[in-house]
């Protein structure tokens, strides 16, 4: 298994190799502007989400706001909906439909998520569209960047950094806003006076922030991103992906917009390298499919106005499938061929896990209990000869009213409660209460006993039945 | 710090962090200089199996600076940190110190929360729901795991519901019991009661007085031997809460019931502890749980529900 080194320097062909460095030097890559169908939707997904992002702290709901994660005191408020840690299921719940849906959408259609609504590309496009307005378009930002340090270019430079920071701290405050109500973080942030972990966050996300999308850029998604690495195992020859039509473009050359290319044996490509310029992660999608490829498209808009210029149809770079480009499918056979067994057993797995979480929260009763037996005392025998097991059941109300809930016990004759059994929680809190059970001499043999406490609402609908057991001494 | 019989093992583990550190440091200065062989196909030139060829894939330079990073904060780390061997850190930090602090912290943050109830009475508090449903919670916290959560004991934990009180029922008792404890301390009496016959005698007696089931005979011939008991108890069996002698004459038995369990205690004894509380709690949270525990068996209204 060793390497054979004849063997080695026999077939890498040429033979004669360069020494070079363990590690590759950082190019800067200069993406062009670009615009056209896909440029719009990736827009469109720039605009939705950060919409969403920037926006959803600052709804209110009632009282409070609309959606505040509160690790404090543990509790969860989305919109109507108030969870508690113990309904993290719901979280397990959300990542596996995030990763069906990215396993569904990727043997589709690739990696439409990192060309479209990944966070490192949307807040990259926002970074660049700032790097543009100030500094220029591609040509110019590499001719700033050879220049010579000059007053203009320093005060570009320091103006675009301070755009850049200024939109990484608003980024991170906004993130922060999610865990601690954005209206008091206002009051906080505008007196400095936030805690060490709010600081630490909003200047933690804003530097990630700064820093993937200004500087790291394509370097995160080729170096650190593992979907990057993992997407060929979604992939099929059915998959559609950023495809360079070759039969068609080769061979590629430039030439006159009167002559004939069919005469001068040239195919469509014009080779005016505009796909490569556009390119966010710097490759060139003529060599085919390649792992930094994150589907963004640029390059399809960018050939399409070209390819409109010089009066040839376009899709010379389309959205198409390997098997489409071998066997010269047509669109509508494309399509047809999105409906394969992987597409469909995804499908029909994230529907399924859908379905069961919108039942499971429809279904949902806005009270929990936990019964927790007394471990100092197992049993003990009262006046009249009675067995008396102590329980504590903790009520957590997960309304946002004050409910009163009514206890009883089942699962052995004669078992009743020698204690209170109505108690009152106040709003989303949860409160401790002592339950004695008493059971009449000889009611049971000695050992335990499976008991079920029946927990009711007595102000709102909902039923709850909690297991646990009643141990008779010998 | 305890470094067994010297300190080598401190620097044998401050060595070996030491050195670690510098050899990951020399790694990285020679594979930054190093250089390999590159096929102009962008392979390594390796050949596995025959075709198998290992492409060359560099890692960026930037990732570098990760590894330079970590040293860089290892030794920060080991500077401020205890870490190197039994170096304690220039910010002389240790896990008991950051609780203690954290504790402090905390009772501070409770501070504005007791403070209404600073200047309470006993029975003020045991009144307020807002001051029981605190002492409700301390309770859990810190006696139920004894005293069981409704507070009624087992055998040898107190019932803390009822009136009986081994050791006085006012709450500035209670409150000396929660901060500084209390044991219960039974000597061995079989010596000077006399012999097994005697002791039965007197556990018969002790019964009567309860109007549990005795031998009336046992029972008069052992009131006479009661006298030894009686300098705790009582000439009438009735206790002493000075020295936490239990009443005998009412119908409770922390200890068991029947003969049996009688001639036991009087054979064997008994030292019953409850660890002091003082140390874990404050004084504005001793108050409140005084309220509470005195409370149980003095309700003075309705407790918070």
């Amino acid at each position: 298994m060793a390497p054979d080194s004849a063997d080695a320097s026999a077939s890498a062909g040429d033979g004669d190799g360069e020494l070079v460095s363990l590690y590759q030097a950082q190019k800067k890559i200069y993406p062009r502007s670009v615009s056209g169908l896909f440029s719009k939707w990736r827009w469109g997904f720039v605009f939705l989400t950060q919409i969403i992002f920037y926006g959803l702290p600052w709804l209110e709901w009632g009282q409070r706001q609309a959606v505040l994660f509160d690790l404090g005191v543990r509790r969860f408020y989305i919109f109507g909906l108030v969870l508690y840690p113990q309904d993290f299921i719901y979280l397990t719940g959300i990542l596996v439909i995030s990763a069906l849906s990215l396993f569904l959408f990727t043997a589709v259609a690739g990696r439409q998520w990192c060309g479209y609504a990944c966070p490192q590309t949307v807040y990259t496009e926002i970074f660049l569209w700032i790097e543009r307005k100030i500094e220029g378009d591609r040509s110019a930002r590499m001719r700033l960047d050879a220049a010579p340090m000059s007053l203009e270019k320093f005060l570009r430079k320091a103006s675009k950094q301070a755009a850049w920071i200024a939109l990484a701290l608003w980024t991170g405050f906004t993130f922060v806003g999610y865990f601690t109500p954005i209206r008091e973080l206002t009051g906080l942030f505008a007196n400095w006076v936030m805690g060490p972990w709010e600081t630490f966050w909003i200047f933690f996300y804003a530097f990630a922030t700064y820093g993937n999308a200004g500087f790291m850029r394509e370097q995160v998604c080729k170096y650190m991103c593992p979907y990057a690495r993992f997407q060929s195992a979604m992939f099929d020859k059915d998959t559609l992906i950023v495809s360079y039509d070759a039969s068609r473009g080769e061979p590629r050359g430039p030439r006159s917009k009167k002559a004939d290319p069919t005469v001068l044996g040239l195919g469509a490509c014009v080779d005016c390298t505009l796909c490569v310029q556009v390119c966010p992660t710097g490759i060139d999608i003529r060599k085919g499919l390649q792992y930094e490829c994150i589907s963004c498209a640029a390059c399809i808009d960018v050939c399409d106005t070209v390819m409109d210029k010089v009066g040839y149809p376009r899709g010379l770079i389309r959205y198409s499938t390997q098997h489409a480009m071998t066997e010269k499918w047509s669109r509508s056979e494309v399509i047809r061929h999105m409906i394969r067994p992987r597409v469909l057993v995804y499908l029909a797995i994230l529907t399924t896990v859908v379905a069961a979480m919108m039942v499971s929260l429809s279904m949902r009763i806005p009270f929990k209990v936990d019964v927790v037996r007394d471990r100092g005392t197992l049993a003990r025998i009262v006046s009249g000869g009675k067995i008396e097991n102590v329980y504590r059941l903790q009520l957590m109300n997960a309304s946002e009213s004050p409910q009163r809930y009514r206890i009883s016990a089942t699962g052995l004759p004669g078992l009743v409660i020698a204690s209170d059994n109505e108690f009152a929680v106040e709003a989303t809190q949860a409160r401790w209460v002592v339950v004695n059970l008493q059971l009449p001499y000889d009611g049971a043999a000695a050992g335990s006993h499976t008991i079920h406490f029946d927990i009711e609402s007595l102000d709102s609908p909902g039923k709850l039945s909690e297991k646990s057991i009643f141990i008779v001494p010998r | 710090m305890s470094d067994f019989t010297s300190n080598f093992w401190s620097f044998y583990v401050g060595g070996i962090t030491f050195v670690s550190i510098l050899a990951c440091a020399l790694l990285l200065w020679f594979s930054g200089k190093a250089k390999a062989m590159t096929a102009t196909d962008n392979t390594t030139g390796h050949v596995w199996d025959g075709d198998l060829r290992e492409m060359n894939n560099p890692l960026p330079r930037w990732w570098v600076w990760l590894f330079v990073i970590t040293i860089v904060f290892a030794l920060g780390y080991l500077a401020m940190y205890p870490g190197a061997g039994s170096f304690k850190g220039e910010l002389g930090w240790s896990s008991i110190g950051q609780y203690d602090k954290e504790v402090a912290t905390g009772n501070k943050e409770l501070e504005p929360l007791y403070a209404k109830f600073d200047g309470m009475t006993t029975e003020q508090l045991a009144a307020d729901p807002k001051a029981m449903a605190i002492g409700e919670r301390l309770f859990m916290n810190n006696c139920a795991q004894c005293h069981g959560s409704d507070a009624r004991g087992s055998k040898g934990f107190p019932n803390l519901t009822d009136k009986d009180w081994l050791g006085g029922s006012t709450p500035d008792i209670i409150k000396n019991t929660i901060l500084k404890g209390r044991t219960g301390n039974m000597p061995p009496m079989a010596a000077a009661v006399g012999g097994a016959e005697d002791v039965s005698a007197v556990a018969n007696y002790v019964l009567s007085l309860s109007n549990g089931p005795h031998d009336p005979v046992k029972a008069s011939l052992g009131k006479t031997k009661f006298v030894v008991c009686a300098a705790c108890h009582g000439p009438d069996g009735k206790g002493n809460p000075t020295v936490g002698a239990p009443n005998l004459t009412d119908d409770i038995w922390l200890h068991g019931w029947g003969e049996a369990a009688i001639v036991a205690m009087i054979n064997n004894g008994k030292v019953n502890p409850m660890p002091p509380q003082g140390d874990k709690l404050t004084t504005s949270q001793v108050n409140v749980l005084t309220a509470y525990v005195w409370g149980l068996s003095n309700k003075p209204g309705a407790p918070a529900k």
